[in-house]
């Protein structure tokens, strides 16, 4: 028999929490392992990382710069903070930046009640807009047979990409353009209904708005389950 | 390829050189050839042979007076004195060569001094003395002599000695010290290595890396191979911009040329060493400069930056430790293994050694490229060198370091320019842009500008750069039609701090640079739009704003 390879334990503190993470771990990971909560959006269990949304920027002492707790690694000794005035400030901001963006306008929104962006607009307590809003004119792609699409409601979060590609293995997602004028499409910019869509919904489940959505749900609460994930993802490791 | 080989054949073209008695330089870079410095040289050919002396014309790469173009450099068998004209079109080519051997044509020639001998060239040693797509031209200045005793005398831990001896640091912007980032990648485990040249210049102002990729492309290609040889790597990239047409020629003649030497390719110098290079074309994206988001569009995928670590000295080009420095940062290796780390340390100030090339464009009489040792005061730079603000006008501010730096006003002028100093003031070194404004520029309006360049080249994948910029944007647009509003400063300030902070990659970490550092130093201009709504440089129209009556 052979000796069970040795882990690397590397101990820190995370709001004044000693804790102890194996090597390669996130900051993240070890976080929510520990009940500290960390918001995020573009982060998803089951996806690879894109550091994205920058909401989960944590503070390390001892460097003036912030982190990604999503993709940045423990290292022993380490001294995280996940909740300060600075934190919550910026967290505020980019809310706020994301709200402006486009049009969240919650009562009309399907996805009402049931959203990320929603909740931790709350969680964040944020109580008002000080950015002018762009109001953009965006499409909405309701070609597909089941779903729709709602660019007013998008946040880039790339989590219906990287689940199309990594997932499901189909890669019909994608952003197109750049800076302000980025977009998700399907294919080469073809309508959703035309695309090498298989038609899995594993798009719709992870999509943290409105964006993408299920059309027999409209009018009624559509709430999501992006949970189906980690659960996929251990029964293909089992397999 | 051995170093006699090399020796030999450096001297037989020096031998075919000083067969003529006078050497006529013509450039031939971008700025010179969009005034058709390419019909002066064949109307100077065909003159020099009417004339029946003893003359040779070469084109070159930037001399870099570029405001005087089309320039031409002369010189004159047994003698060290260098004649410069400027202004020279076709129809001055008669002229000039009945005057070879006699007394310069005093019309032409150009008086400027100062800006020729205020400078120290390593970089830029070669521009206008040889013709870039002639390796022959390079080798007899020295060229190759630095990989060939390198590869053939030296193992890669000497090579990287010499470059930690010389406290070189990246002259993309960063200021990363290159030895330590070799040592990195040699270090770094992994099979192929990469290096990649960082050809991506993007900043509005800035043709350093152009001119000197389309004036001396084999010191490029030296940098490389040496830096391959230090690292271990066996395969290149070149990253240029497509808006560099020539400088891609260029490039493409210079590599084929060294492939036929044998100083890329295998085995180099009949060494185990290989190493070849390929040219990659950026397909018009700023942030494709920025290292990751360089490294995905060259293995063909869109170019957004992704976070790091992990870094490209680890993981990199597909997987594998990378190599990525800039243009003049390979173009300093050649002459500091050729002279020593030494050598190279002697010239500069406190940690920032060497020389710098900068652009210096805008409000300023000598429009062109220039290199400084570091440490040199500012002042010189604008007022010396680059003659000061042309037509009676006074200097307000210079913009350094692109979109990225911040601006320097009037009062700093007697800063020593190094990558310390410029950032203690707000702004950065950059890759070496320096835009020149006077009392005709409305700074609120620079700032616009260059948030409204960050915000088209943002690649959207970051919310604080994408929308944060935007946002920007609407509201500097807003200062400068007269609807700003004092809390607008407050919220600019604020939303600058989220965008610097939480960023992912360098360019919306520094995008709200120059507003930051307008407001710092002209903070007046903005509320006098603001509360006056008035532009004293009158480059805003103010369209929207109301009249108060009171």
């Amino acid at each position: 028999m052979s000796p069970a390879p040795a882990v690397d334990i590397k101990t820190l503190t995370i709001d004044g929490k000693e804790v102890s993470a194996r090597a390669g771990q996130t900051i993240l990971e070890v976080a929510r392992e520990n009940s500290i909560a960390i918001p995020t959006l573009c982060h998803l269990d089951g996806l690879s990382d894109v550091g994205a949304c920058r909401l989960c920027m944590v503070e390390i002492a001892g460097t003036p710069k912030l982190f990604p707790a999503c993709v940045a690694t423990v290292e022993e000794g380490q001294v995280v903070t996940t909740s300060s005035d600075r934190l919550k400030k910026h967290r505020r901001t980019i809310l706020e930046l994301l709200f402006a963006e486009r049009n969240h306008v919650c009562s009309v929104c399907v996805a009402n009640g049931h959203c990320e962006l929603q909740t931790l607009g709350q969680e964040q307590g944020l109580t008002h807009i000080r950015l002018p809003y762009r109001n953009p004119k965006l499409e909405i792609d309701g070609s597909h047979e089941r779903f729709t699409l709602d660019q007013n409601r998008c946040i880039l979060c790339t989590r219906c990409v990287r689940v199309c590609a990594e997932v499901e293995g189909a890669h019909i997602w994608d952003v197109m353009g750049r800076g302000i004028d980025s977009m998700v499409i399907t294919d080469l910019h073809q309508p959703w209904g035309e695309s090498a869509c298989t038609r899995c919904g594993k798009c719709v489940q992870v999509c943290p708005t409105g964006a993408l959505f299920d059309k027999s749900k409209v009018g009624s609460p559509h709430p999501k389950y992006p949970e189906f994930l980690p659960a996929l993802q251990m029964m293909r490791e089992q397999q | 390829m051995n170093l006699e080989e090399l020796k030999q054949i450096a001297a037989s073209t020096r031998d075919e050189q000083a067969k003529f008695d006078h050497e006529i330089n013509i450039c031939m870079g971008t700025g010179c050839l969009s005034q058709h410095s390419d019909t002066i040289k064949d109307a100077l050919t065909k003159a020099v042979a009417a004339s029946g002396k003893n003359a040779f014309v070469r084109r070159t790469g930037c001399m870099g007076l570029c405001a005087a173009g089309p320039l031409l450099l002369l010189t004159n068998k047994g003698s060290e004195h260098e004649i410069v004209y400027d202004h020279v079109g076709p129809e001055h080519a008669e002229k000039i060569a009945a005057a070879l051997g006699g007394a310069p044509v005093a019309e032409l020639q150009c008086d400027l001094r100062e800006h020729f001998e205020s400078q120290v060239h390593v970089v830029l040693e070669n521009s206008g003395h040889i013709d870039p797509e002639k390796i022959e031209d390079y080798i007899a200045r020295d060229g190759y002599e630095g990989l060939v005793t390198a590869v053939t005398e030296m193992t890669p831990s000497e090579v990287i000695e010499q470059i930690m001896k010389s406290g070189l640091r990246g002259r993309g912007g960063g200021g990363y010290p290159t030895g330590l980032k070799w040592s990195t990648v040699a270090k770094a485990v992994g099979d192929p290595k990469y290096v990649v040249c960082n050809g991506d210049e993007g900043d509005p102002g800035a043709f350093m890396d152009r001119s000197v990729l389309e004036s001396d492309p084999q010191r490029v290609l030296e940098g490389m191979a040496l830096a391959a040889y230090a690292v271990g790597a066996s395969r290149g990239f070149i990253y240029v911009r497509a808006e560099y047409p020539l400088a891609v020629s260029r490039l493409t003649a210079a590599i084929r040329d060294a492939r036929r030497k044998g100083l890329l390719g295998n085995n180099i110098c009949n060494s185990d060493f290989s190493f070849d290079v390929e040219i990659r074309l950026g397909a018009g994206a700023f942030v494709c400069g920025e290292e990751t988001a360089l490294i995905a569009s060259i293995e063909g995928r869109r170019g957004t930056p992704k976070p790091r670590p992990p870094y490209p000295a680890v993981s990199g080009i597909w997987g594998k430790p990378t190599l990525i420095n800039n243009v003049e940062t390979f173009a300093n290796v050649p002459p500091i293994l050729r002279k020593g780390g030494e050598w190279f340390s002697g010239i500069g100030i406190g940690k920032s050694k060497g020389t710098k090339v900068f652009a210096i464009t805008g409000k300023i009489a000598n429009t062109g490229l220039v290199e400084v040792p570091m440490g040199i005061p500012l002042r010189q730079i604008i007022e010396g060198i680059g003659g000061g603000v042309p037509d009676g006008h006074t200097f307000k501010a210079v913009q350094t370091g692109g979109p990225s730096g911040g601006c320097i006003p009037a009062h700093l002028l007697d800063l020593n320019v190094s990558y310390e100093s410029l950032i203690e003031v707000g702004s950065m070194m950059g890759s070496g842009g320096m835009i020149v404004m006077d009392d005709t520029s409305c700074m609120v309006n620079v700032a616009k500008f260059f948030i409204e360049f960050c915000m088209t080249e943002s690649c959207g994948k970051c919310i604080p750069c994408r929308a944060g910029t935007a946002q920007l944007y609407t509201l500097l647009t807003r200062i400068c039609e007269g609807e700003g509003t004092m809390d607008d400063l407050d919220l600019l300030v604020d939303l600058s701090a989220t965008i610097k902070e939480t960023s992912l990659c360098g360019l919306g970490q520094t995008a709200p640079n120059p507003v930051l550092s307008t407001l710092r130093y002209f903070r007046n201009e903005y509320i006098e739009h603001i509360e006056h709504k008035h532009c004293s440089a009158g480059v805003c129209a103010m369209s929207k704003a109301v009249e108060v009556t009171a």
